[in-house]
């Protein structure tokens, strides 16, 4: 998921704390969860999840309330769509919306 | 005697004497007073301790039922492990003024009557802009101006509705009421303000980032709960709140998704949360207000706990913005696990505290067979993980790594977070007690198979939404405008507008005008004034001729006529 070009944050002002924060070390080792085998064992873990939870509906008792959350992962797919929904439709907001975040400094 | 003491009024004293004590007491009041404050409030009897005349009515100051017990343990357990967590803050004002404020959240909650709740919200007003004001940063000034405006406008339509309310009924209580008048609607409109509804939903994002690492922990809990509180109180099962509710919902959604500020991206979540609670209060039946107690309950835990992760990352590297931010799970182990308990509560996942409280109201929106708020509460959950429970640790703590190794903070705030965090999961894992607290008994049992299953399903797919449409979430150095707008660039433009062209426009309308009287006060002294057609003396002679002429035009009409 994560590119791994080593990226450097300034700090230009002192943070509220006092003293300015470490910073990464060149030979640093990074922690496995980042590494790309890492990152891929991950998605496999995710998969066998989602998968876990869909089958773990054909052992449980559902009891549907209206009809349409009974059908098979209703639940799955509905949350699936609802968030790309959202997510393409605060894009579209964002296209007519969207500011520099120095916007209101200038006023 | 001491057990009808008001819990707020500890506070309130407590905040005012603050500043006074040398620097190493402090810490003993800002714990002392909210435990005191604690105590106070399981001391107190159900029904009314306390009550004084004032302005010729009886205000029942301290009047205590399950409801008010319920918000003001909460109040008060947020004050406590607020101040724990604000201990390395240097500013004793933020300390003081989020004494008083956490006191005014307290005397709303405990007030019998209408007057008190006025009283105690003004407090709230001024003592919450204060907390704002504390980092003494321009932007911060600039915020809390506007956060002041907007309070005192709700403030004022909130006391032109109480006295309309008293003048029709002759009665100060503070009970149910149906808004069903001009005076019952103000109200309802002026505690919704509070509550950050629409279209004034804008003052919370764009004031409460601008408070100290510390400070917008404590502006997270009590201004919107409290609104919660009332309207809990006084318009349970008013429908519009059903619409007004889901509306919050989403805005909060869609604004965060947008967001680049952490704390910013959390203030919009406030709104998202408070949209389920006033959605809950609007359906009106015992299970979703009893949904919407326990969800305002567990959410001051969990929103604080957030918080209080944000803030952390703050203090140590003096850093909002998700650009600037990036892995550092690495070093700050204790924040980011702390962060991820509190992500996962307020996503409603199983196991966490969110999950026990929020699947009331959405379970209050099935059993009124309401579908369609049904639907749209169930795609809310969705997004709150989408924009909180994973957004906001993923964008913080792991994603691209930012090079910074800043270590966990200072003890006291560590132990605030762990404090919040084991809360979080122990109401999850446990919730007989929190549902013992609720206003009405509880019939409902969250830990069902089907419950469980259909929300991991519901938050993992969204969880997978999240991770392939990630490059459609990458941060920019953007922000998105809001309602405020209006009021930041529309309102001055107009302003300006009328200054620049409506100033030539009065000042030449002046001149005509002037002009015009002034002709108008010649032509009448040119035929009126002592020389004027009229105005002048006639001979003797001219008037004899007139009499004359008058006298033959009767005689002529009077033979002529036939």
């Amino acid at each position: 998921m994560t590119d791994t070009g080593p990226r450097l944050v300034r700090i230009t002002e002192t943070p509220p704390c006092g003293e300015m924060p470490a910073v990464r070390a060149p030979d640093e080792r990074q922690p496995w969860i980042v590494r790309p085998e890492g990152i891929r064992a991950l998605w496999w873990i995710f998969a066998g999840v989602l998968a876990l939870t869909v089958l773990a509906e054909l052992l449980v008792d559902l009891h549907p309330e209206f009809g349409v959350d009974g059908w098979f992962g209703f639940h799955a797919w509905f949350g699936f769509l609802a968030c790309v929904a959202m997510v393409l439709g605060a894009k579209a907001l964002g296209v007519v919306l969207k500011r520099k975040d120095t916007y209101y400094d200038a006023g | 005697m001491l057990a009808s003491l008001p819990p707020g009024l500890i506070l309130i004293l407590g905040g005012l004497l603050l500043p006074l004590l040398p620097r190493g007491a402090r810490p003993l009041l800002t714990l002392g007073a909210p435990l005191a404050a604690l105590g106070l409030v399981w001391a107190l009897p159900d029904g009314v301790a306390l009550s004084v005349d004032y302005l010729g009515y009886r205000l029942d100051l301290v009047e205590t039922d399950a409801l008010s017990r319920l918000f003001g343990t909460i109040f008060a357990l947020m004050a406590l492990v607020g101040g724990l967590f604000a201990l390395p803050q240097k500013t004793v004002l933020e300390l003081a003024a989020a004494l008083v404020y956490a006191g005014g959240a307290l005397g709303v909650t405990f007030a019998g009557d209408l007057i008190g709740v006025f009283i105690f919200w003004e407090l709230m007003a001024i003592a919450s802009t204060l907390v704002i004001w504390s980092p003494g940063t321009p932007a911060s000034r600039r915020a809390g101006l506007r956060y002041a405006f907007m309070h005192f406008l709700g403030g004022a339509v909130l006391m032109a509705g109480i006295a309309g309310h008293i003048a029709a009924t002759g009665s100060i209580e503070f009970t149910a009421m149906t808004a069903d008048t001009p005076a019952t609607w103000l109200m309802l409109a002026g505690f919704l303000i509070n509550a950050g509804a629409p279209p004034l939903t804008a003052w919370l994002p764009d004031a409460y980032p601008e408070g100290s690492w510390s400070g917008t922990v404590f502006l997270s809990a009590f201004t919107t709960k409290t609104a919660v509180y009332v309207l809990l109180r006084g318009f349970p099962g008013t429908e519009i709140l059903i619409w007004v509710g889901l509306y919050m919902v989403f805005y909060g959604i869609i604004y965060a998704l947008l967001e680049n500020d952490m704390r910013r991206i959390l203030a919009y979540s406030i709104i998202n949360q408070v949209g389920f609670m006033v959605c809950g209060i609007g359906i009106g039946t015992e299970m979703a207000l009893n949904g919407a107690a326990a969800h305002a309950f567990a959410h001051i835990i969990y929103k604080a706990l957030l918080l209080m992760s944000a803030g952390s990352v703050l203090y140590m590297t003096g850093l909002r913005k998700c650009t600037d931010l990036g892995g550092l799970f690495r070093t700050m182990p204790v924040t980011a696990a702390c962060g991820i308990v509190g992500a996962l509560a307020i996503s409603a996942f199983p196991w966490t505290s969110g999950f026990v409280t929020k699947s009331m109201i959405t379970q209050g929106a099935a059993d009124e067979h309401m579908v369609w708020a049904w639907m749209l509460l169930q795609a809310a959950s969705a997004g709150v993980f989408l924009h909180a429970g994973i957004k906001f640790p993923w964008f913080v703590f792991f994603q691209k790594d930012s090079g910074l190794r800043p270590t966990d903070p200072p003890w006291p705030m560590r132990a605030a977070m762990i404090a919040f965090a084991a809360l979080c999961i122990g109401i999850g894992l446990f919730p007989g007690p929190l549902y013992a607290l609720l206003p009405f008994p509880v019939d409902y049992q969250a830990y069902t198979g089907a419950h469980v299953v259909t929300q991991l399903q519901l938050l993992l797919f969204s969880g997978l939404a999240f991770f392939i449409l990630l490059p459609l979430m990458k941060r920019t150095l953007t922000i998105t405008l809001d309602w405020d707008w209006l009021w930041r660039v529309a309102g001055p433009a107009v302003g300006r507008a009328v200054l620049r062209h409506g100033g030539p426009l009065w000042s030449g309308g002046l001149a005509l005008a002037r002009r015009r009287i002034d002709g108008l006060i010649a032509w009448t002294a040119a035929t009126h004034g002592p020389y004027g057609t009229l105005g002048r003396r006639w001979p003797v002679q001219a008037s004899a001729v007139m009499v004359a002429l008058f006298l033959l035009l009767y005689l002529m009409l009077f033979f002529l006529w036939p």
